[in-house]
């Protein structure tokens, strides 16, 4: 029964998209660390990205209200730290529906999400979000976001 | 205030003021790329201070981390005073921000390994973004100091002017030693030879030359702050002390 719960939940949370990248959920950007069932509470053990992300702050706003509109009202949000969030969490088929999305995914090289060059200049290591940095395809000149490493 | 409680209130100040002088680049960068690099960092910063802060309110048990950002006069910042000079000009910010970095590097890898579960978790997530921030400082030191007559002039002059602002890394009071002996806190005096060789390495790379450490400044531990700090509150805090009530 209980664990019946717990895997409702994860479903639940499997349909909340990341505020920044919609093509992939928080579960698959690996954030949801643990959800645990205690004293007729789910507690959902959530771990930030990046220090100053500001999605963290959405995406847990996203969860509860996910969690409302299927009637699940007892349930509180945990902060953990410990272990770092890293990319390494990412599954692959997760990266394969960021490439598709356009952004080069968490890999140690980066590769053009278009013509798959691996042909490419750093244009920035900062992107438009603290998750990503800015390259240029030097094949087919187009230029693309890839996923930082951490 | 409980010495562990001003340990990390001090670590958290001096993260969250200069994560505000960078956040005032926002729009004014020489790039739109560095735009977004220093808004970027700042953001990090502010992440970093937030998780400070509240774990720092978390042990006093009366106040949010908002209280302790928003209801506190210069006096009760322990920032250090480096965070707090002017951006300046674009080297002026990139040599502050790299020597800080430095610092933060050798003092998150040890405060990593602090017997408190919390700080030690913190600055394992540090770490990661310390490491980028100072690749992207790194990078500039070299490019302006090794880059054109006047590039290298200028940055060699922001780097004497604050130069003096460094001796408050490496200070340890009596709340530091207390926090050292039960292992939570780093022995910051420790770590001045690893970064002098840090950043000889980078200066002499970008042909700068490194100034003497003499008529250091002192006093942040105590509160003591250049006037400058009183102008970053001012902004800062404008909202709570025009709105006592207002809530986000």
């Amino acid at each position: 029964m209980q664990n019946g719960n717990l895997n409702t939940i994860w479903d639940i949370l499997g349909t909340v998209p990341d505020p920044e990248i919609p093509v992939i959920s928080v579960v698959e950007l690996g954030v949801i660390r643990n959800v645990e069932f205690i004293e007729n509470e789910y507690v959902i053990s959530v771990t930030p990205t990046y220090s100053g992300c500001p999605a963290v702050k959405t995406f847990q706003d996203d969860i509860k209200t996910q969690l409302k509109a299927n009637n699940i009202n007892n349930f509180k949000i945990k902060i953990v730290y410990k272990p770092a969030w890293t990319t390494n969490w990412m599954t692959k088929k997760t990266k394969k529906k960021l490439k598709e999305y356009g952004i080069s995914p968490p890999e140690d090289i980066a590769q053009c999400p278009q013509c798959n060059s691996t042909n490419i200049e750093l244009i920035s290591e900062f992107g438009a979000t603290a998750c990503k940095s800015l390259y240029k395809c030097s094949d087919c000149l187009e230029p693309f976001e890839h996923f930082k490493c951490i | 205030m409980q010495d562990l409680e001003k340990y990390i209130l001090r670590i958290a100040d001096s993260t969250l003021i200069i994560s505000h002088r960078l956040s005032e680049w926002c729009s004014k960068g020489p790039t739109l790329e560095e735009d977004i690099a220093l808004a970027n960092i700042s953001l990090d910063l502010l992440g970093r201070a937030n998780a400070l802060l509240e774990y720092s309110a978390k042990i006093n048990g009366n106040k949010t981390a908002n209280d302790l950002a928003f209801r506190r006069d210069d006096r009760e910042f322990y920032n250090f005073q480096l965070c707090e000079q002017e951006n300046g000009h674009f080297g002026d910010t990139i040599i502050r921000q790299f020597l800080y970095d430095c610092f933060s590097l050798l003092f998150f890898q040890e405060l990593s390994k602090s017997k408190d579960e919390t700080l030690s978790a913190i600055s394992i997530k540090s770490l990661k973004e310390i490491k980028y921030h100072l690749r992207h400082t790194h990078n500039w030191v070299i490019r302006l100091g090794d880059g054109t007559e006047t590039s290298n002039q200028k940055i060699q002059e922001s780097l004497n002017k604050i130069w003096k602002f460094t001796g408050e890394f490496f200070e340890t009071d009596d709340v530091d030693k207390k926090i050292i002996e039960n292992k939570i806190g780093v022995d910051n005096k420790k770590l001045k030879k690893d970064w002098d060789s840090l950043v000889d390495k980078v200066l002499t790379e970008a042909k700068l030359k490194k100034p003497e450490d003499k008529d250091m400044i002192t006093g942040s531990k105590e509160g003591i702050h250049t006037g400058l700090l009183e102008n970053i509150l001012s902004e800062m805090q404008c909202l709570p002390r025009a709105y006592p009530d207002a809530k986000w």
